[in-house]
């Protein structure tokens, strides 16, 4: 659909989905999807595994081809977006750790989009890289075997690829996955300060609890969008168990929500038996 | 020194060096990909499907390095084709399209009792047939691969670490692969009456294997690669003089000894 059929609204969203409809080999994943994220917007993704989140993802940068419907990235197609426009840090779980590149090798990937076609980097693009790497904490690590570093630093040295080139819209697929609680915190305070800087942030995560005490918006979403608004409207009993299919306990402590399974394991109970 | 020295003295002996040499450097900067794309079995396919395209341009009256790339392309074009869907692997295409052709043109061998040509250089590599017109081909092919891999550096490696996310970057990841298909399909042919068919695999994924045991960094990988394929080609070509053995069995069995000294030296995670 052309720009100049959209809405004001619809101009200023950094991603717009309409009717679309996607899936595999005549299967259909989701039909009828309508969403909109606005500029500078931070959105969490969150559904049960195999819900389709990924694949909503893949749908968004074009890698997964749409069935119907059209979707725009600030205004236009995919495949008229300039280079650079869009940033993404995959799953790790994709990635071969035993790859032979160094961490400044990963983050020089992210400056394929500057058009430079020297296989070495330029002084500029060396000072880039560092000031990136001083700033998510891996200048440490430069030279640095992928393999070598912490779970944290390669999330960080992904991140540090997808904003090289700065990105006006920032993709992660599943960033708090495999690292720890703390890691986890800095990670989600650093795409704070990365959407601080106007940058859109849209990610996905299985963790509900990182989702409720970091991001001002949450889209549910299982085949589909079950609910979506700020963490504290859309956690209720009633829309995660319509997103997970089981029943899940929301506690509203001081002002902040935890979520948790409502069915523990009777590990003492099982033990005297 | 002077054992080095007198093989020079022979023309055949300087042209099967230079050619050795250059099939190392541009088989271990190919290699390189080769091996991290877990490519390895395609230099085995390629190599035999350019034998079967060289019987069948013999045939046709062509020139060996016409029909020899016309299948060895065709093969490529049709492994793409086949794993494009995903639903049939890399290795399983390779195994069927490349064996097939090599059979139709063992078919061939057989049909026409009359058929004269030799291919023993081809299938085990002979210095001593070097012609002209091969170091020619084998110089093109190197400074083609050289020129290209250069310049295409960044989306090369890209696209072989992480293909989806190059593709999200703006990388044409389908052009790129088939771009590499083509080089690698070039340096098999150039290498075919040198190595010869039964050890061109090896030749391009030991340089490869060696570098990377001694660095972790992509970079120092293909320079080291171009460097132990270079050294190997040397040495080979020497020790194919001395020991009155097939070029490709000497330089495939100095590869794989430097490849196991590799696994003494370092292991990959202790070096930078």
């Amino acid at each position: 659909m052309p720009a100049t059929y959209l809405s004001d609204a619809e101009h200023h969203c950094a991603i717009l989905l309409h009717n679309v409809a996607t899936g595999y080999d005549n299967h259909v994943l989701f039909s009828e999807l309508s969403l909109q994220i606005p500029v500078g917007g931070m959105v969490g993704i969150v559904g049960p595994t195999a819900s389709g989140k990924t694949t909503l993802l893949k749908t968004i940068l074009g890698m997964q081809p749409m069935l119907s419907g059209y979707i725009q990235i600030n205004g236009q197609a995919i495949n008229a977006l300039p280079a650079g426009t869009i940033g993404y840090v995959p799953q790790l779980e994709s990635i071969d750790w035993h790859f032979p590149v160094t961490v400044e090798e990963v983050i020089m990937m992210g400056l394929y989009t500057n058009g430079r076609i020297w296989p070495w980097l330029s002084k500029t693009e060396r000072l880039a890289i560092h000031d990136l790497a001083s700033r998510l904490g891996v200048e440490d690590c430069l030279r640095q075997h992928i393999g070598e570093i912490s779970g944290g630093q390669r999330q960080r040295t992904f991140l540090a690829r997808a904003l090289i080139s700065n990105p006006k819209l920032l993709i992660l697929d599943e960033p708090t996955s495999g690292i720890d609680i703390k890691t986890q915190h800095d990670m989600l305070h650093l795409l704070a300060d990365i959407h601080h800087g106007g940058t859109t942030v849209v990610l996905t995560t299985h963790d509900l609890n990182a989702v409720a005490s970091h991001l001002p918006w949450v889209i549910c979403f299982n085949r589909g969008i079950v609910a979506q608004g700020h963490p504290h409207d859309v956690f209720t009993n009633e829309i995660l168990s319509l997103t997970y299919g089981g029943s899940i306990t929301i506690v509203k402590h001081k002002g902040r929500l935890l979520v948790a399974n409502s069915q523990p394991l009777h590990f003492d109970h099982a033990r005297h038996h | 020194m002077e054992f080095l020295l007198e093989p020079l003295h022979y023309e055949f002996f300087r042209r099967g060096l230079l050619a050795a040499f250059l099939i190392g450097i541009s088989s271990g900067l190919v290699g390189v990909y080769v091996v991290l794309r877990g490519m390895s079995y395609v230099g085995h396919g390629l190599s035999h499907a350019a034998v079967g395209g060289a019987v069948i341009g013999f045939v046709l009256n062509l020139d060996f390095y016409v029909g020899a790339c016309a299948m060895g392309l065709l093969a490529i074009l049709i492994i793409h084709k086949i794993t494009h869907n995903q639903k049939i692997k890399l290795d399983a295409a390779i195994g069927i399209v490349t064996t097939a052709i090599f059979a139709l043109g063992v078919a061939i061998i057989n049909k026409l009792r009359h058929f004269k040509q030799n291919f023993e250089a081809t299938l085990f590599g002979n210095i001593l047939g070097i012609t002209d017109q091969d170091l020619i081909m084998i110089g093109f092919v190197t400074l083609m691969t050289l020129v290209t891999m250069f310049f295409t550096y960044r989306s090369l490696l890209f696209a072989t670490f992480d293909s989806e996310a190059a593709q999200i970057f703006g990388i044409h990841t389908e052009s790129v692969q088939l771009l590499f298909s083509l080089l690698l399909t070039l340096t098999i042919i150039a290498s075919l009456n040198v190595i010869g068919v039964t050890m061109v695999a090896a030749t391009l994924i030991a340089p490869a294997m060696t570098a990377r045991m001694l660095t972790d960094s992509f970079s120092r990988m293909i320079i080291y690669s171009m460097g132990v394929g270079a050294i190997t080609g040397i040495a080979g070509m020497y020790m194919s003089y001395i020991l009155d053995i097939a070029s490709g069995s000497t330089v495939v069995l100095l590869s794989a000894t430097l490849f196991s000294l590799s696994l003494f030296i370092k292991s990959p995670r202790n070096s930078g």
